[in-house]
């Protein structure tokens, strides 16, 4: 397989993805404006914080004159969720160059990550490849992103009412879930867990429930694949 | 009433900064521990299935905030478009399907 390929197949998987993205992107864009930011501020901050939900959470905060250490703790509290992508990529990268891992840090998002290690799953040999797979998926996410936020903060909010176009982002996650979720009774404990934490603690302040919950799954799934036998990760389907 | 331009710029350069360290934690540290202990990589495998479902299900059981069921047509959209995720396993399926009867919903 060429670098051309492997980019080719990470753009494939990451294309559906993007009409996920899309609604999000313009959201985040015309919130930014709505909120009292400039078109350059809103521009900025999709392109220095690059994390949407934590994007949107600071719009709320800022448009409200809020604290700057509330606004940014905020946002580190609900991105520190990519540590975790970030342990999961290590493995793969080890032996990658330094300033590809700049890059690769750079552009890290929560669809990437949940496409390529599940292609990495499947087996994929090298850090050429997994590179070159993970640009692919990654690199026209942060594309679409910044062009969209900014159409968004030009355009305002045009979407008719009717189309509830935000809730295609929940679907693009519970689509990349379900086979994640349904590898072995280990994956299955972790997505109950992790659901049902952070549905109880959904009026916990600053986004905390989704930590919680991402730890209790975390910890409540390994738990279950130490004590059932499944250490050795399951096959993904297809 | 909008934070002030400073507070502003200020607020994208930290946030920025930071979620970046995040985002690069173990990328870069990762050299320096050395090899990954089964058990970090069993945690690890557990990592997607934890937090997309954290990220799905209050989206859908408690779109506004507080959980209900009765009455709940997010619930009812992702539903089916998990039927769709489990059958197909295609996001765009998924996607279309869940919009589609959410709207549909809407009009009933």
């Amino acid at each position: 397989m060429s670098r051309r390929e492997d980019f080719r197949a990470g753009l494939a998987a990451t294309a559906p993805v993007m009409v996920g993205v899309v609604p999000f992107a313009l959201v985040a864009g015309a919130a930014a404006v709505g909120a009292g930011l400039s078109v350059l501020q809103a521009v900025a901050l999709s392109t220095v914080v690059f994390a949407g939900a934590s994007q949107l959470a600071m719009i709320e905060l800022l448009g409200g004159d809020g604290a700057l250490l509330v606004v940014v703790g905020t946002a580190l509290i609900i991105n520190s969720r990519l540590v975790m992508y970030s342990a999961s990529l290590a493995p793969h990268f080890i032996e990658e160059d330094s300033r590809w891992r700049a890059l690769i840090a750079y552009i890290l998002t929560d669809q990437a990550f949940a496409l390529a290690v599940t292609r990495y799953a499947e087996g994929m040999e090298g850090v050429t490849r997994k590179r070159w797979y993970f640009l692919g998926t990654a690199a026209p996410l942060w594309g679409i992103w910044q062009v969209c936020t900014a159409v968004g903060a030009v355009a305002g909010a045009q979407v008719p009412a009717w189309l509830p176009l935000r809730f295609a982002v929940p679907l693009t996650f519970l689509a990349l879930l379900v086979p994640a979720a349904a590898q072995n009774r280990a994956t299955v404990t972790a997505a109950v867990v992790g659901g049902g934490v952070a549905t109880a603690g959904v009026a916990l302040p600053f986004n905390l429930g989704l930590l919680a919950g991402a730890l209790a799954g975390v910890a409540a799934g390994t738990l279950v694949a130490v004590w059932a036998g499944v250490d050795t990760p399951a096959e993904v389907p297809e | 009433m909008t934070a002030p331009d400073a507070t502003v710029w200020a607020a994208v350069a930290l946030a920025g900064v930071g979620t970046y360290a995040l985002r690069a934690s173990f990328l870069f540290l990762f050299e320096y521990l050395g090899t990954v202990p089964t058990r970090v990589e069993t945690a690890l495998g557990m990592v997607p299935a934890a937090v997309l479902s954290a990220l799905v299900v209050p989206a859908l059981l408690a779109p506004e905030g507080t959980v209900f069921v009765v009455g709940n047509t997010r619930l009812v959209a992702g539903a089916a478009a998990a039927l769709v995720a489990w059958y197909t396993e295609r996001i765009l399926a998924t996607i279309v399907v869940g919009l589609a009867v959410l709207v549909g919903l809407g009009f009933l």
